[in-house]
């Protein structure tokens, strides 16, 4: 990537932050809870999109590190009472070295068997939070209660459950996130990932460590998604086993390809769109996932790249 | 009830499932086989055909066999419709690449389930078996339909290897599956057996679920099930493998009876599923599979 297009790359996300700080002085407070559920989602698909997009590999087991997180720190608080931060940190500790086995083992796998290997550790993971139902009571969940979603701040209470509190902890988040993969992708190592996706043979025989490459990726995806969960579980105060179904899986794989796969962007765009679409069609439909389905064959067959995918193929390849 | 009669009961229970799952996967397995092709939406065909069986079963009334007869007749031929149009509108088009495919199968997964929710609803509901008779064993009765669902799966087996290695249209598919280009190269319209064997899985599919309805009941979720246990047979089989999948099911089937009645069922499922993971990734011809060509 030349300087002059990771500039670009850096102005457009810097403005499209700015812009989302300035929303939440806008936006009545129904869509100001809706854009801080888009923006936690959107960090999990930047996760997804992390290794999809830029190593070119297709997991359809990503709501295990979801889970993961989201489970690591709302047990955490909800059993042993940790203070919140501990617990954002117990839970990237968990999902990170969750994803350093899975990956370890899934990828030795490619293409289609790795999609399913994925897919069968998801549902081990799915059928586990069923089984511990004693510690996270299945399918109905944990509420974690009012008392455990505050902290001190020095002479202040920060009560995240607060509307413009999660907004904006969402978007530091988000902004973490994106800010972390773009300067990840502007390094030799983003080179090598990029690479390999192009085309993995070549990469390997130029010398590079192909599976070192695709397993630090692997890593960062699913400490990225974990994040996202521990984030949902904490600042939305639910956990329920629905997160680790294969249905949050392909929730992710849906954002990234509406949105466009390998573009920083197209994970928000992709939730923006989707996440307000569902919202419409479950007032009227309980039925909404024909919708998605549709979404997903008609995505692949007519628009493989996305909206950033296809914008970055017209008119601004600078895009990244 | 002692040990005995208990794990005798297990494994004619366990030797049901594998029948049905025998049947289900046979036809996983020859989609995967033939086309390259792995179908997200298999179970979907099976609850398809259990739903049209309650539809059959409801609109017939009189003797229940009747209604039995004329599911098994319909069911396969619309299901097999319907994953025929699929395979034209959609597979086809993609060219069989096998990640969009696997995208492509998830969305035919939603929009099957999700439009059987819609016509038929939310309930689970059950279908009358086409004979009634027990047999007294001196310990349990057991149902004679049962003892029919076993018999027809090997009824069915038999056929499918007869209709692969004896005829001229199994001739044609083994072909295809041994080699695509050479198979087009020698006149096969590799195209058109594409969508002929998509559809006999999807037939197959549904039968497995009119013979499962009258013991499980016909609900729009019912296909989750059936596809991840097709997928571990097929898997530990050995992916295309018609033998393999037989022998995989019955292991899978007669150990998933005997585990689900000593353990919990989510347990048992939890590891046979992980260590069907671990089996695809350390041995990825299955465990009685040859190494790869």
């Amino acid at each position: 990537m030349t300087a002059s297009a990771f500039r670009k790359n850096l102005t457009l996300t810097l403005l499209v932050l700015a812009a989302l700080l300035l929303l939440q002085f806008v936006l009545p407070e129904y869509y100001v809870l809706m854009a801080t559920r888009m923006m936690v989602l959107a960090v999990f698909t930047v996760g997804f999109n992390a290794l999809l997009g830029y190593v070119g590999l297709l997991s359809l087991g990503h709501a295990m590190f979801f889970a993961c997180g989201l489970y690591a720190a709302g047990l955490s608080v909800y059993h042993f009472g940790f203070s919140l931060p501990a617990a954002f940190g117990v839970s990237l500790i968990a999902s990170a070295a969750l994803s350093l086995v899975i990956g370890a083992i899934t990828l030795r796998t490619i293409r289609v068997s790795f999609m399913i290997v994925t897919l069968m550790f998801a549902q081990v993971g799915y059928l586990a939070v069923l089984y511990f139902a004693e510690w996270t009571n299945g399918q109905e969940g944990l509420s974690l209660p009012a008392s455990a979603r505050q902290m001190a701040l020095g002479p202040w209470t920060l009560n995240i459950a607060d509307a413009v509190t999660r907004y904006n902890i969402a978007l530091v988040l988000l902004a973490a996130s994106l800010g972390l993969l773009l300067f990840y992708l502007k390094g030799t190592r983003g080179r090598v990932a990029t690479a390999i996706r192009d085309n993995e043979g070549r990469t390997e025989m130029l010398g590079f460590n192909v599976f070192a490459a695709k397993l630090e990726m692997f890593v960062l995806s699913g400490t990225l998604s974990g994040a996202a969960g521990a984030a949902y579980g904490l600042l939305f105060g639910y956990l329920g086993a629905t997160f680790a179904s294969f249905q949050y899986s392909i929730e992710a794989l849906l954002f990234t390809l509406l949105g466009g796969a390998g573009t920083l962007l197209g994970p928000l765009i992709g939730v923006v769109l989707m996440v307000a679409m569902i919202d419409k069609l479950s007032e009227l439909t309980s039925a909404y996932f024909l919708v998605i389905g549709v979404i997903l064959i008609v995505l692949i067959l007519w628009f493989p790249k996305g909206i950033l995918g296809t914008i970055r193929e017209r008119w601004a390849p600078w895009l990244l | 009830m002692g040990l005995g009669p208990y794990l005798l009961l297990a494994t004619l229970e366990g030797l049901v499932q594998a029948a049905v799952l025998c049947i289900t996967a046979a036809g996983l397995s020859l989609v995967f086989g033939v086309m390259r092709v792995v179908n997200v939406a298999h179970g979907e065909f099976v609850m398809l055909g259990a739903v049209i069986a309650w539809y059959a079963a409801s609109l017939l009334t009189g003797h229940p066999a009747l209604g039995f007869v004329v599911a098994l007749i319909i069911s396969p031929l619309i299901v097999g419709a319907i994953a025929a149009l699929s395979e034209r509108l959609i597979l086809k088009r993609l060219d069989y690449n096998p990640e969009a495919t696997i995208v492509a199968t998830i969305g035919l997964l939603y929009i099957i389930q999700q439009s059987v929710l819609i016509l038929y609803g939310p309930d689970a509901r059950p279908v009358d078996p086409p004979f009634y008779y027990t047999i007294r064993l001196p310990w349990f009765g057991y149902s004679a339909y049962k003892l029919f669902v076993i018999g027809a799966a090997i009824l069915i087996m038999g056929l499918i290897w007869f209709v692969l290695q004896k005829t001229r249209a199994g001739l044609i598919m083994r072909a295809t599956q041994f080699d695509r280009e050479t198979a087009q190269a020698f006149g096969i319209p590799v195209d058109k057996v594409s969508a002929y064997v998509f559809a006999l899985g999807a037939g197959l599919a549904a039968i497995a679920g009119i013979l499962v309805v009258p013991i499980q009941q016909a609900h729009y979720l019912m296909g989750t099930d059936p596809l991840l246990l097709s997928f571990i047979v097929v898997i530990i089989g050995g992916l295309g493998s018609m033998s393999g999948t037989v022998v995989a099911a019955i292991l899978i089937g007669l150990s998933d009876g005997i585990l689900s009645m000593m353990f919990s069922p989510t347990l048992a499922k939890m590891v046979s599923t992980l260590l069907v993971a671990l089996v695809l990734v350390f041995r990825p011809n299955g465990l009685f599979g040859k190494a790869a060509r």
